[in-house]
Order: structure tokens, then C-alpha cells, then sequence
């Protein structure tokens, strides 16, 4: 026990002031790009990719999801094609 | 024990009487995790009308900025990443055992959690005076610049489903206010240590999983 309790304070934290930094240049990225002259559908489709790169940031170093088992893993990401079938089957409608 | 990686003795070396075989993870982190699953799908209800009415009905939102304050809730959207950021430092501190730096971070985390939610308060009472108010029969929102018997902008829709979503989640947000202030005050009686600090770690997920949710409905809402 004391072996893994020396091993776990050896242990290094996520780097959580890098990626504070990296989503706080994200968002300002996102207002400017927000704002371009594009076509509306690369504006959404560079908007979302962002928008999901930093969701899955927080994901997985504050939510520390990087050092969870890999069966979380799966139970986390179970609902996202219920995610993407409840908006893309509704959507069809119209 | 050896067999198994550093993510599971961690949690086997702290909570040995509660070790869960199945994910392999302690009982009060799992149901947090399916608690916050179910937020999810929660919010896709939500965010994924907006989305579906805004699909069929574009005559009733408004471009980027014309109706809502961008600028203020960057600085709002800003606020909460950084609330994460000291939440995240306050576990950082318990898992070393450094009890000040648990309070102190905790402390930082609720003010700032409770300056968003002032600062969404503000823009909601800016809002209702430009008339962008979530009631069919009294919207006639005019946009930032617009001039009272100016042209409306956008229409009910618009109104009803920007108040529900970003309703529901400042209402997560205060919850999670509450929550916070709950494990500052058990942090201030000595309750966390370095070997158990699984009340931090649970209020933690829920804190970062609303910042989450704030990213995408920032986004989705302000931004397309």
C-alpha cells in the first residue's frame, strides 16, 4: 500500500493549465470564426468541430475520462448515436 | 492487485469496501457518470429541437449577434472555463492532501459560478427590455440596435427556445452552485483527505459536465 501510495503522489497532474489555455484561445477562435464571410454550412461545420474538440478536452482531462477504465469509455460514449439519430431522424421531416 | 492498471488501483486502493468488478470504478463515481448520461440525453432534447425548429422554421431566428449579446457571453462563456479550471485545481489539491488549497479553489469555483449565473441574469433582463421575451403574444424583439416600431427580428420560436435551453442550464448551473457551497463547508470540517475525497470528485464531474454542455449551447445558440 505505502509502495502505491508513493507511486500515486509521484504521479503527475494533467496538464490542466494548458488546457484552460488551450479552450480559452478555442473560444475566442470560435467569436472570430463565427463572424467570417463563409457559407453558412462551413461556418456551422467549423463551429461544431470546435465546439466538440473542446467538449471532449473538458472530457477528458478535467473530467479525467484520459485515466478511467476503458469500459467507462464505452458507457460515456453510448448515448452520442442516440444523440445523432434523435436530431438526424427528426430532422428528415422537414 | 498488480494486474491491473494505475486508474483501477487508485480506485481499489481508496475505495476498497465499494470496488465495483463490472466498469471498475467506485459505486458513487459510476451512478454519477449514468446520472450525468442521462443529462446528456437530457439536453439533446433540448438543443436538438432548437436545432430541428431551426431547420423548419428559419424565419423565426436571427443571425449571430443581431439579437443576442456575443460579446458578453464570450466573456460569460469564459468565466465558466475558467470555474472548471479552479474546480479541476481544487481535486488537484485534495489528491495531495493540501486542505487549504481544496477551500480555497472551491471557493474561487462557487464565486465564479455564481458571477455567470448574475451575468446571464443581466443579459436575460437586457433581453426582456429589447423584447426577445420567451411569450408568443409579447415577442417583438428588436435586436441590440433596434428602434422601438422597428422591424421585429426573428420570431416566437426563437424566444421560447433560447429561454428553455439556457434556462434549464443555469438552472444546472445554480444547483451546482449549491452543491459546491455543500462540499466547501464538509471541506471546511475536515471531511476530505487525500486518501478519500470522492464527495470533491463527484461535484467535480457534475461542475465540468455543465461547463460542457455551456460549450456546445454557446455554440449551437450564439455562434450558428
Amino acid at each position: 500500500m505505502t509502495t502505491e501510495t508513493q507511486t500515486h503522489e509521484e504521479h503527475h497532474d494533467p496538464p490542466y493549465m494548458l488546457i484552460f489555455l488551450v479552450l480559452l484561445v478555442m473560444t475566442l477562435a470560435e467569436v472570430g470564426y463565427a463572424f467570417l464571410p463563409l457559407p453558412k454550412f462551413w461556418l456551422a461545420l467549423g463551429l461544431c468541430v470546435m465546439a466538440i474538440w473542446k467538449a471532449v478536452l473538458v472530457a477528458l482531462y478535467y473530467m479525467h475520462l484520459r485515466s478511467e477504465p476503458r469500459r467507462l469509455w464505452i458507457l460515456v460514449a453510448a448515448p452520442m448515436p442516440l444523440v445523432v439519430i434523435l436530431i438526424a431522424a427528426v430532422i428528415t421531416e422537414f | 492487485m498488480s494486474s491491473h492498471t494505475p486508474a483501477i488501483q487508485e480506485n481499489m486502493m481508496v475505495h476498497d469496501s465499494t470496488f465495483e468488478p463490472g466498469i471498475q470504478v467506485y459505486n458513487m463515481k459510476l451512478g454519477m457518470w449514468v446520472f450525468l448520461l442521462s443529462e446528456v440525453m437530457f439536453f439533446t432534447s433540448l438543443i436538438g429541437t432548437y436545432i430541428i425548429l431551426r431547420f423548419a422554421h428559419p424565419d423565426h431566428f436571427a443571425v449571430p449577434g443581431e439579437v443576442l449579446n456575443v460579446p458578453l457571453t464570450a466573456f460569460n462563456t469564459f468565466f465558466l472555463i475558467c470555474s472548471s479550471m479552479t474546480m479541476v485545481k481544487a481535486f488537484a489539491a485534495i489528491q495531495k492532501g493540501d486542505q487549504k488549497g481544496l477551500k480555497l479553489w472551491l471557493l474561487a469555483t462557487i464565486v465564479i459560478g455564481a458571477c455567470f449565473v448574475g451575468i446571464q441574469a443581466i443579459e436575460y433582463a437586457a433581453l426582456t427590455h429589447e423584447g426577445f421575451v420567451p411569450m408568443a403574444a409579447k415577442y417583438h424583439a428588436l435586436g441590440r440596435t433596434g428602434v422601438e416600431g422597428g422591424a421585429v427580428l426573428g420570431g416566437p420560436l426563437y424566444g421560447a427556445t433560447f429561454y428553455t435551453m439556457t434556462g434549464f442550464h443555469g438552472a444546472h448551473v445554480s444547483i451546482g452552485v449549491i452543491c459546491l457551497t455543500f462540499v466547501l463547508i464538509r471541506a471546511m470540517r475536515g471531511h476530505y483527505t487525500h486518501s478519500d475525497h470522492r464527495g470533491v470528485e463527484l461535484i467535480g464531474l457534475y461542475w465540468h459536465f455543465v461547463d460542457l454542455v455551456w460549450i456546445i449551447l454557446f455554440t449551437i445558440v450564439y455562434l450558428i
